[in-house]
């Protein structure tokens, strides 16, 4: 076992190099080349205007010193809009965990045919591919303004995180019931409700608290573009220069959205 | 089986859940169902819309197919656009956020003001969406690429510092104690015995956050700052569904690609 | 030369666990301390390159008084302090050079250091006591890719590569299997004559002690109670260092050696 080290002994002793993360010396000098044209390249296409930007921060300046003191004077609209993000985010999450079980059978590798499995985890796709606002914005034109096009969007949210982690949970049951019930003549639904079902729950709940608290956070953004609850009205306080109103807002989303964070992990650790 | 026979008659009786258990579940049951009650008594709904509204969306989807690629150039340019914020943001947040993990973790930091000063910031950046940083940072540069990039960077700082922070505070003290003990300055035994055992999480951490900010690169343009969701606005408004419906396609494949990707380099480099 | 003068050292507001310990040690000779778990064996090494800060006393390193220094020249003393650990505390993802390299982080500036770019006397240096200890073909692998033993040689080299004055090693050989824990005992015997060098160490191991060491000191109860060459360490002794346990001793200050205990291994 000659070592390198005793290769070239005289020359050697008196330098050393760390060994490359990567061996190949065309390789990595190729991933340094391509990285830094690319960086060269996305930076230089950048329309940065100085003179925007300076423009810009006589703009900030403005927009922080009309935010402060925050105004509270509205708490009613406050209100009101963030009751309606809470009605959001428990309708969408409701749905979304009842609609995720079936989806989650379905892209569930051990439980489920292949074409039906294949269909499954597309759907899991698709609905995990567009952020929320894309969707919101599409419930919006196909259902008009409000909260019906937030549930709708953050239903297939919900759908996207909890069917996904639901059919890995049920890919990985024990066996062992199932097989048991099968043994003794149960039918395939049969299986599903007294083998699988019983085992996958306990996950269900957790998923469900974490997913309300998600929703919570999300129906804040998809309210931006115009599907409810308090997005909403931080939209219009913004467009309307309102920006001490904006920012009572954006304090409330802050402690709310902490508070719900802590809440729900919490639970999540009682439950265990 | 063998455990029944040796079980007095008595014992048999069986209940899946103990009292206590069982007026817990109810409790939890009632909570639940109050809420539902709530939301779907006081929402500003109207109903009729909610029985459409699966025809409406149907009917939306007819007029999506088929897909129309006429803008098929600048849709892509869009798409290397948003790639393009997402990765900048990224790298610059990256970077930004080392120093404030450094002083946002218990065992690095300088002193409590610090510790504070750190934890602070984290807060304040992760608990804003990034939309809403778009929102302010358009407002303060006007719309355009410029905007969305900070706005990413200010979520991504927060995301980035808090995530790397833990693992700072999870490092085995040891090597640290035996550099100290060589008598190596403050910032060497940072170098060597708190960045290697931190490089692991950190290239994780940042491949995870590129993947959400290429994401979240798409709908920046419904704000107005910059990317693929600047077409997508225009084509909505406009009501151009087929084109609307090449965006969307060209958006899942950005989206997929990128998560293939960041896969791919997380088991290439950890 | 090593000098520790009535040094106390108590954690927080309890019982000293170190109690006006004097301890001398001259030139290149190895010492074995030893004592029952709990005597403040550690303590006494980490107070002597103040990774633990003494509470009383003194401790002078060739006429230098290590107790009062300050923040940079406490660096630069510590620079001569070599120190090895029992769970040999090397950073993992880096080489084997890297690891040893670490010795001389307190000497070269910071580019270096950050470039991995270091002096080539530190190179060569490295090498020839990598080669010595046996490890040098190693120089390119990461530390957690060796064994127990040989990643304890890494950390006797990075001590070295210090040119320290003097070696501390806590319990060297106790993460180790009989055959490396005899090796380095007899490396660590062998370094201190070549160099001219005071080893002290911490070991559970008295056999090890009275084979590798020219004098054994017992500690017990934060004071030596023993000092002498490994012949005169006789039953009565062993007795006098292992029997009781100092937690209850500690409790009720002045009670003689409860239960004779039998000879830890
Ligand atoms: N950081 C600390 N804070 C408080 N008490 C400590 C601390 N370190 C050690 N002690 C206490 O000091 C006493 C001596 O500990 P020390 O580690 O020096 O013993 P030791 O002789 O090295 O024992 P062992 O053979 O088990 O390594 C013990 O009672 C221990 O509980
Ligand atoms: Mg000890």
């Amino acid at each position: 076992m000659s070592g390198s080290a005793e290769r070239g002994v005289p020359s050697s002793r008196r330098h050393w190099r760390k060994p490359p993360f990567i061996a190949n010396p065309l390789l990595r000098w190729g991933l340094v080349v391509g990285v830094a044209i690319y960086a060269i390249w996305a930076i230089s296409i950048l329309p940065f205007d100085l003179d925007r930007i300076s423009q810009g921060m006589t703009r900030a300046a403005r927009i922080f010193s009309g935010a402060f003191p925050p105004n509270f004077d509205r708490y009613e609209l406050l209100i009101d809009g963030f009751l309606e993000s809470l009605q959001i985010a428990i309708l969408a999450t409701l749905l979304g965990l009842a609609l995720s079980v079936p989806i989650a059978f379905m892209a569930a590798r051990n439980i489920a045919a292949k074409p039906i499995y294949l269909i499954g985890r597309a759907i899991i796709i698709l609905a995990r591919s567009f952020h929320p606002v894309i969707v919101a914005i599409l419930f919006v034109k196909a259902v008009g303004f409000g909260p019906v096009a937030g549930i709708l969007t953050l239903t297939l949210y919900s759908i996207g995180f909890v069917a996904k982690m639901l059919a890995e949970r049920i890919e990985e049951i024990d066996w062992g019931q199932v097989e048991a019930l099968r043994a003794s003549g149960t039918r395939y639904i049969g299986v599903l409700q007294f083998a699988v079902l019983p085992q996958i729950m306990p996950r269900q709940i957790g998923l469900g608290i974490y997913q309300l608290d998600s929703n919570l956070r999300a129906s804040a953004v998809v309210g931006i573009v115009g599907a409810g609850g308090i997005g909403s009205t931080l939209m219009n306080a913004f467009g309307r220069y309102d920006y001490d109103f904006a920012l009572a807002i954006t304090l409330v989303i802050i402690g709310v959205i902490l508070v719900s964070e802590a809440v729900s992990g919490r639970i999540r650790r009682n439950i265990g | 089986m063998t455990l029944q026979t040796t079980t007095t008659v008595a014992e048999r009786t069986w209940a899946r859940y103990t009292p206590q258990q069982r007026w817990k579940r109810f409790a939890t049951m009632l909570v639940v169902a109050a809420a539902v009650v709530w939301a779907v008594e006081s929402i500003d709904i109207i109903w009729p819309w909610v029985w459409d509204a699966p025809a409406q969306v149907g009917d939306l989807f007819g007029r999506m197919v088929p897909p129309d690629v006429s803008n098929l150039q600048a849709i892509l340019w869009a798409l290397v656009e948003t790639l393009n914020i997402a990765t900048i943001a990224t790298f610059v947040a990256v970077f930004v956020s080392l120093p404030i993990a450094y002083i946002a973790a218990q065992n690095t930091t300088p002193n409590r003001f610090t510790l504070w000063l750190g934890r602070f910031i984290l807060v304040s950046s992760r608990s804003v969406n990034t939309l809403i940083w778009a929102l302010l940072f358009v407002a303060i540069f006007g719309p355009g690429v410029l905007a969305g990039i900070i706005a990413i960077m200010f979520r991504s700082i927060g995301f980035l510092g808090k995530l790397l922070g833990e693992a700072i505070e999870e490092i085995d003290r040891r090597p640290v104690e035996a550099l100290e003990a060589t008598g190596a300055s403050r910032a060497k035994v940072v170098l060597y015995a708190i960045v290697p055992q931190v490089i692991p999480t950190f290239f994780a951490v940042s491949v995870l956050r590129w993947d959400i900010n290429l994401r979240e690169s798409t709908v920046l343009g419904l704000v107005g700052a910059g990317g693929i969701g600047v077409i997508l606005q225009g084509a909505i408004d406009t009501l151009a569904w087929q084109t609307v419906a090449t965006i969307l396609l060209a958006i899942i494949a950005l989206v997929i690609l990128g998560e293939a990707l960041a896969a791919w380099l997380r088991k290439k480099v950890i | 030369m090593l000098r520790i003068q009535n040094l106390v050292k108590r954690y927080g507001h309890g019982e000293p666990v170190l109690r006006g310990l004097n301890l001398d040690v001259a030139g290149e000779s190895v010492v074995s301390i030893i004592g029952a778990s709990g005597a403040g064996k550690s303590t006494l090494l980490r107070c002597i390159n103040r990774l633990v800060e003494p509470s009383e006393g003194s401790i002078e390193l060739n006429g230098l008084e290590l107790t009062t220094l300050k923040r940079e020249e406490l660096r630069k003393a510590r620079r001569r302090i070599g120190m090895i650990f029992q769970g040999f505390n090397l950073v993992d993802r880096l080489t084997v050079m890297e690891n040893v390299q670490c010795g001389r982080l307190g000497y070269i500036p910071y580019w270096r250091a950050a470039l991995r770019k270091y002096p080539a006397e530190d190179i060569e240096r490295a090498y020839h006591l990598m080669e010595r200890v046996g490890i040098a073909h190693y120089a390119n692998k990461r530390a957690d890719a060796l064994s127990g033993g040989e990643r304890q040689r890494v950390g006797v080299v990075r001590a070295l590569m210090q040119q320290p004055e003097i070696l501390l090693a806590d319990e060297p050989t106790a993460s180790l299997d009989p055959v490396s824990s005899r090796q380095i005992m007899e490396l660590l015997q062998n370094l201190s004559q070549e160099l001219s060098l005071p080893v002290l160490i911490n070991i559970h191991n008295v056999a090890e002690a009275r084979e590798y060491t020219q004098r054994i000191v017992g500690m017990r109860f934060g004071k030596l109670i023993f000092d002498g060459a490994p012949a005169d360490l006789d039953q009565e002794a062993m007795d006098a260092v292992y029997s009781g346990t100092p937690g209850e001793e500690r409790q009720q200050a002045d009670v003689g050696p409860a239960q004779a205990q039998a000879v830890v291994s």
